[in-house]
């Protein structure tokens, strides 16, 4: 190994930790603001010394519930859409083209307007349909192997299929429709421990699957070709993280509604900075991913309060101009 | 490494692109498969490298079936150059070469010491190591195919299939590109097959030469029994006369002017 090489490790190296340190630091100011102000030493010794006080149950049955939650829901959107753009080698590639926010969306609406008496089942419709559109666009592309351009083509048609028949049940049952709004748009209001549940395993099951293999997202960028000769089952391959991308999508979108945009722009941002290996960008996006739902949120919480905006919208707000400044600042070097 | 191909049928929806194809490649030759366009070369080598399924036929390495061997296990033995290849703008040249390991790598373990010797030695093969670091991207179209054939070494591999390694580059990297297969095949004892588009540059580098036309395999032999008169006319259309490069020991051809212009490539 060579200065060079071993200069190279120490950056990427570097860049993750920085990346830990974003988290950690996103997680302990969403906890600290809102409507009360709890300082660190106090967010301490609730969490581990469990006195009870007013903040410490703020913290264990408001702020904290919902910041995992944000940092969950960030963590798996953001990895979902960064694999989705290895895997279909596009980079404009997210959790919407394999179906997932359409799907999820079709069966939520379904759920919440046509048989309100069963919306405690929204969440379970949402990750379903997030799940069946995926395998759908799968078996639409297949043709004697799924290509990456079909693959992309078939999302984009059933997406827009299925965002059609979103619409037809918002024109049918048009006085519903505030109700839904919320999913629409995706926000962390009321959330509580019970959302935790609902995305945790999925999460971390998936982070795990994701960490043994990011060597494999390296081999596929070299093209289907180059990686069928390096002896990596494609077909296999590409299939196994589509359904994990579209798992990860699916829970995240089934506890916060339709939060598309971290997927397609959290990656983009990282790759920015750690660069194209996924052995780093994989790691390094977990926690990205986590910051910037959480960061969004608290300022979603903070900005009007006591008014609280969906998060969706600040992420956007906020994300895209980043993004786009990020990019031509690239480009000058 | 011996290769049998028996009875190789491809079609790509009802058309048939390769019709029975069958043929053997002793280890340690040189083969390389020449035809006009859409005469199936491409899709024999793919087919070959397991990148597209046969409708039928089999594929033999040292007489044992592909279809019997884990794909991981072929890639350890076999390497394959397509000219198809895609490598993000932030990939080094020892980071390329470095994934030709892929194969021989446990399933979530790192690279060994073992490894990193086998990348060194196939950046000092190729003449990269003293610019390993730079980014493929960076590199001039020779030189990137170099880093690429760097790659397909680091696999180890006995026999290496090249799709028309040579396109889009110039005469010098063109001859220097072949000459390190040459040199890698008598060196190494690495067995070769290839596609070219140069008929002379075939003939000097190859022991023995594949004619495909209209995915039938048409002839199959040595340089100087496949380039003759008949059959660049035949399947070429082109009239032509031979010649002997006698430096070189090989036949070689020049083209008589063309007199039926356009439209002439074309089948009848």
């Amino acid at each position: 190994m060579t200065n060079i090489n071993r200069k190279d490790k120490i950056k990427k190296g570097t860049i993750l930790i920085a990346c830990i340190c974003f988290s950690i630091v996103g997680f302990f100011i969403s906890i600290m603001n809102g409507a009360v102000k709890i300082s660190p030493s106090e967010i301490i010794s609730a969490i581990f010394f469990e006195e009870a006080t007013v903040n410490y149950q703020i913290i264990w049955n408001v702020r904290l519930p919902r910041t995992i939650t944000a940092s969950l829901v960030g963590t798996s959107l953001a990895l979902s859409g960064c694999i989705l753009q290895g895997v279909m080698r596009n980079p404009l590639a997210s959790p919407n083209i394999i179906g997932v926010s359409s799907g999820a969306g079709l069966m939520t609406l379904i759920v919440l307007i046509i048989f309100p008496d069963y919306y405690y089942l929204a969440p379970l419709g949402a990750f379903a349909g997030a799940l069946l559109a995926t395998l759908f666009i799968y078996f639409l592309a297949w043709k004697e192997g799924a290509a990456t351009t079909r693959l992309i083509l078939a999302g984009v048609a059933v997406s827009s299929l299925l965002g059609a028949g979103n619409n037809a049940i918002m024109t049918f049952y048009p006085e519903k429709v505030a109700g839904v709004i919320g999913f629409m748009v995706g926000g962390l209001s009321s959330t509580n421990w019970k959302h935790v549940d609902m995305i945790f395993n999925y999460a971390v099951i998936g982070i795990i699957l994701l960490l043994f293999v990011t060597n494999k997202l390296n081999i596929l960028m070299l093209g289907d070709e180059v990686a069928t000769g390096l002896g990596l089952n494609v077909e296999a391959t590409r299939f196994f993280f589509i359904i994990i991308s579209s798992l990860l999508a699916g829970a995240a979108v089934s506890v916060v509604g339709l939060l598309g945009f971290v997927g397609l722009i959290v990656p983009h941002i990282t790759r920015l900075f750690i660069g194209s290996d996924y052995r780093y960008l994989i790691p390094a996006t977990i926690f990205t991913g986590s910051a910037v739902v959480v960061l969004c949120d608290t300022l979603a919480r903070v900005m009007f309060a006591p008014l609280e905006i969906p998060v969706g919208i600040i992420m956007s707000a906020l994300g895209a101009p980043f993004f786009l400044y990020l990019l031509r600042r690239k480009k000058e070097h | 490494m011996d290769l049998k191909v028996e009875g190789l049928n491809v079609s790509y929806d009802e058309k048939s692109i390769l019709k029975n194809i069958s043929f053997n490649v002793k280890s340690g030759e040189i083969v390389t498969i020449i035809g006009p366009n859409g005469s199936g070369k491409s899709t024999l080598i793919k087919t070959i490298s397991r990148y597209l399924k046969p409708r039928s036929g089999d594929i033999y390495f040292n007489e044992v079936n592909i279809r019997r061997i884990n794909t991981k296990e072929i890639a350890r033995n076999l390497a394959v150059l397509p000219q198809v290849k895609a490598v993000s703008s932030d990939v080094s040249i020892e980071e390329l070469v470095s994934y030709g390991r892929f194969p021989h790598l446990k399933f979530g373990k790192r690279m060994g010491k073992d490894d990193k010797e086998v990348i060194a030695w196939s950046l000092e093969k190729t003449g990269l190591f003293h610019m390993k670091d730079r980014y493929v991207a960076t590199l001039s179209g020779g030189e990137r195919q170099r880093a690429w054939i760097a790659m397909t070494l680091a696999q180890k591999p006995k026999m290496l299939l090249l799709d028309e390694p040579t396109t889009f580059l110039d005469i010098c990297y063109q001859m220097e590109t072949l000459e390190m297969v040459k040199d890698l095949n008598k060196t190494l004892g690495i067995t070769v097959v290839m596609v070219l588009h140069d008929i002379n540059q075939a003939a000097r580098y190859s022991d023995k030469m594949m004619v495909m036309h209209e995915g039938e395999l048409r002839e199959y032999g040595e340089p100087c029994r496949i380039v003759s008169k008949d059959l660049l006319k035949d399947i070429f259309r082109i009239d032509a006369d031979i010649y002997e490069d006698k430096v070189n020991n090989c036949p070689y051809f020049i083209p008589k002017k063309n007199n039926n212009t356009a439209g002439k490539c074309q089948d009848d």
